[in-house]
C-alpha cells in the first residue's frame, strides 16, 4: 500500500506547478490549463484523505469538484474563443486596454 | 458530513428550500420561453426574473422564525440564511430594474442576461445557507461562472471581453486556491461539515499543525479574492470599469456580500476556536484593503474605476469587523453590508441612465454642470456619495459608527481602528469631487444625455430611501444583523 505522504506530495508538487504555470505562462490556453491541474491537485489530495480516513466524503467531493471544473471549461473556452475572434491573439501581455 | 438522514421532510423545509427551487426553475422558464415569439418592445425576461426575486423572498420570509438543517447538515435554514436571500433579492430586484433599459439601449437585451441573473443570485443564497465546505464551494462557482459571462456580455466589445477574460483567469485561479485549502482542512480534520470542523477544533489544538494553518489560508485566500481584498484586489478596477454598468453594480454588491456570508460561516462556526491567532493578520489585510482602495481612487478619472477601488476600500472596513470577530463584529459586518448594497446598487443606477444609446459616459468630466440640467439624478448621486463617504446622515455613517466601534473594544485593534478613520476622511475627498464635479464644473463638449427610464428611477428611488432610512432609523436592520448571526455561534 502507498503511503498517504506520497500521494499528497505528488498532490502538492503537482498543485505548485498548476500555480507556477499561470504565473510564468502568457498563453490564455495554457494558464487555463495550469489552473485545471491545481483542481486535480486538490483532487488527488481529497483521495489521498479519503483513503487515510476511511471515509467516503473525500472521494464524493472530487466528483462535485469535477463537474465544477467542465462547466468553467465551457465558460472559459466561450470567453477565450469569443478573445480570439475579436483579437486574434490569447497572449494574455497584449490584452491590456484596461489599465489604470 | 453527517450522513444521519433527516427523518421527514417538512412542509417547512420546502419553503424554507423555495429560494434555491424558485431562482432553479425561473433560469429554466427563461431558457424554455425563449422558443416562443416575444413582442418586439417586451421585456419578459425582465418580468419574470422580478417575480421569481419575489416568489423566493416571499418563501424565505414566510418561515424566517425557523432553524432547519436539510440535506445532512449541508444546507441549514437559520437566521443568517434569511436575512442574506432577502438582501440577495433585493439585489437581484435592484439589477433587474437597473438592467431593464440599460441592457435595450446597449442592445444586449437577451433572456440569457436574465437567467445568469438568477443563477448568480441562486449561487449567493447557496454561499450564505451552506453549513458545508462542499456547499460553500458549489454556491461560489455557481455565482461566478455566471458573473464571468455576465461581465463578458457585450460580446462584441473589446473591454467587456477582456473583463471577462482577467475575471475568469484570475477568478478560477482563486478556486483553486480555495478548493486547495478546503481539501487540506478536510485532511487535517477529518470533516468537511463547518459545525464538526468547528467541533473537533474546540476539543484537539490543532493551532500549530502546519495542515490547519495552511489550508485556514488557502481558503482566506480564495475569499479575498471573491470580496476584493488586498493583496487581491488587482482584478477589480479592469473588471469593474470592461463590465456593463449594470453587471458591474450587480456584482459590486451581491459578490461581496455573498463572499463575507461564506467567509463569516467558515471562520466563525469552523475556524472559531483558532480565529483568535488570526485577529492581527486580519486586521493588517483590513488596513492594507483600505488604504490602497482610498489612495488608488483619489487619483481615477473614469467614475466605474473609482468605484470599484471605493469598493475595495468598504471590503477593508468590513475586514475590520470580522479581524474584531464575536457576535458583536459579525453583526458590524452583516449591517455594513446591507446598507453597502443598497448605496453602491443606487450609485450605479444613476450610471446607467448617463448616456444616450450604446454610448458609455462615466468619466468625472461628463458630470459637470449635470447637478444643474438635472436637479434630482444629481441630488441623488450626491446623496449616495455622501453615504459612501460614511457621512450623517445616511446609511454609511451607521454603518462604519458600528463596526469602528465594534473593533475599538479591543485594544489590539485600536491602530486599526485609527487607520480606518483616517481612511474614511481620504475618501471623502474622492466623493465629494463627484459633488464638486456635478454642482461647481463648467460642462465641456457634448453634454451627456440621460436616458431615463421608469425601472432604473424606482431602483434608484428604492436605494434612496433605504440609504435615508437605515441611516435615520438603524436600529430596526441592526437587531435584524443581531440577530442573523446568533445562530453561528
Amino acid at each position: 500500500m502507498i503511503p498517504t505522504e506520497w500521494a499528497l506530495a505528488l498532490s502538492a508538487v503537482l498543485f505548485v506547478i498548476g500555480v507556477v504555470g499561470v504565473l510564468v505562462r502568457r498563453n490564455a490556453l495554457v494558464i487555463f490549463m495550469s489552473i485545471e491541474l491545481m483542481l486535480n491537485a486538490a483532487n488527488l489530495a481529497f483521495v489521498a484523505f479519503a483513503r487515510q480516513q476511511n471515509s467516503l466524503d473525500g472521494q464524493i467531493f472530487v466528483f462535485f469538484v469535477m463537474t465544477v471544473a467542465a462547466a468553467e471549461v465551457a465558460v472559459g473556452l466561450a470567453i477565450i474563443v469569443n478573445l480570439f475572434r475579436l483579437r486574434e491573439t490569447v497572449f494574455v501581455d497584449e490584452i491590456n486596454l484596461l489599465k489604470g | 458530513m453527517s450522513i444521519v438522514p433527516q427523518p421527514t421532510f417538512l412542509a417547512l423545509d420546502w419553503w424554507a428550500l423555495g429560494p434555491v427551487l424558485a431562482l432553479t426553475a425561473g433560469t429554466i422558464l427563461l431558457l424554455l420561453l425563449e422558443f416562443l415569439p416575444q413582442r418586439a418592445n417586451g421585456n419578459r425576461g425582465g418580468i419574470v426574473s422580478l417575480l421569481t426575486f419575489l416568489a423566493s423572498g416571499y418563501a424565505v420570509w414566510r418561515v424566517a422564525g425557523e432553524k432547519r438543517e436539510l440535506f445532512g447538515g449541508m444546507f441549514v435554514h437559520d437566521p443568517m440564511t434569511v436575512f442574506f436571500t432577502l438582501l440577495f433579492c433585493a439585489v437581484g430586484v435592484l439589477a433587474t430594474l437597473m438592467s431593464w433599459d440599460y441592457l435595450k439601449r446597449t442592445k444586449i437585451n437577451q433572456a440569457e442576461y436574465y437567467a445568469l441573473l438568477l443563477s448568480s443570485v441562486l449561487g449567493m443564497v447557496v454561499m450564505a445557507a451552506s453549513n458545508d465546505l462542499v456547499t460553500v464551494f458549489l454556491g461560489l462557482e455557481l455565482m461566478s461562472l455566471a458573473l464571468y459571462v455576465m461581465v463578458g456580455f457585450r460580446r462584441s466589445q473589446l473591454e467587456s471581453n477582456e473583463a471577462s477574460l482577467k475575471y475568469f483567469l484570475l477568478g478560477a485561479f482563486a478556486s483553486g486556491f480555495l478548493l486547495y485549502g478546503i481539501a487540506l482542512l478536510y485532511g487535517a480534520t477529518g470533516s468537511s461539515n463547518l459545525a464538526m470542523i468547528g467541533a473537533f477544533l474546540a476539543d484537539t489544538p490543532l493551532a500549530t499543525n502546519p495542515m490547519l494553518l495552511m489550508g485556514s489560508l488557502l481558503v482566506f485566500v480564495g475569499f479575498a479574492f471573491k470580496v476584493a481584498a488586498a493583496p487581491f484586489h488587482m482584478w477589480t478596477p479592469d473588471v469593474y470599469e470592461g463590465a456593463p454598468t449594470s453587471v458591474t453594480g450587480f456584482m459590486s454588491a451581491g459578490a461581496k456580500a455573498a463572499g463575507f456570508a461564506a467567509l463569516l460561516r467558515v471562520a466563525l462556526r469552523a475556524l472559531g476556536p483558532v480565529m483568535v491567532d488570526w485577529t492581527q493578520l486580519l486586521a493588517v489585510i483590513a488596513f492594507l484593503t483600505m488604504t490602497v482602495g482610498n489612495v488608488t481612487a483619489l487619483l481615477q478619472g473614469n467614475l466605474k474605476r473609482m468605484l470599484a477601488y471605493s469598493s475595495i476600500a468598504h471590503a477593508g472596513y468590513i475586514l475590520v469587523a470580522v479581524a474584531a470577530g464575536g457576535p458583536e463584529g459579525a453583526s458590524a459586518a452583516v449591517f455594513y453590508l446591507a446598507t453597502y448594497s443598497f448605496m453602491n446598487i443606487g450609485a450605479f443606477a444613476v450610471l446607467t441612465m448617463l448616456g444616450k444609446g450604446r454610448e458609455e459616459r462615466v468619466l468625472m468630466s461628463d458630470l459637470a454642470g449635470l447637478g444643474f440640467r438635472e436637479p434630482l439624478l444629481g441630488l441623488a448621486l450626491t446623496a449616495f456619495m455622501l453615504s459612501l463617504a460614511g457621512i450623517p446622515p445616511m446609511a454609511g455613517f451607521m454603518g462604519k459608527l458600528y463596526i469602528f466601534g465594534e473593533a475599538v473594544k479591543h485594544p489590539q485593534l485600536l491602530w486599526v481602528v485609527v487607520a480606518g478613520v483616517l481612511n474614511s476622511v481620504v475618501s471623502v475627498y474622492y466623493y465629494l469631487r463627484v459633488t464638486v464635479s456635478l454642482y461647481m464644473k463648467e460642462p465641456e463638449g457634448e453634454p451627456v444625455g440621460i436616458s431615463w427610464g421608469a425601472p432604473a428611477v424606482l431602483a434608484i428611488v428604492i436605494t434612496l430611501a433605504a440609504t435615508l432610512w437605515f441611516g435615520l432609523q438603524a436600529q430596526g436592520l441592526w437587531i435584524q444583523a443581531q440577530n442573523s448571526v446568533m445562530g453561528l455561534l
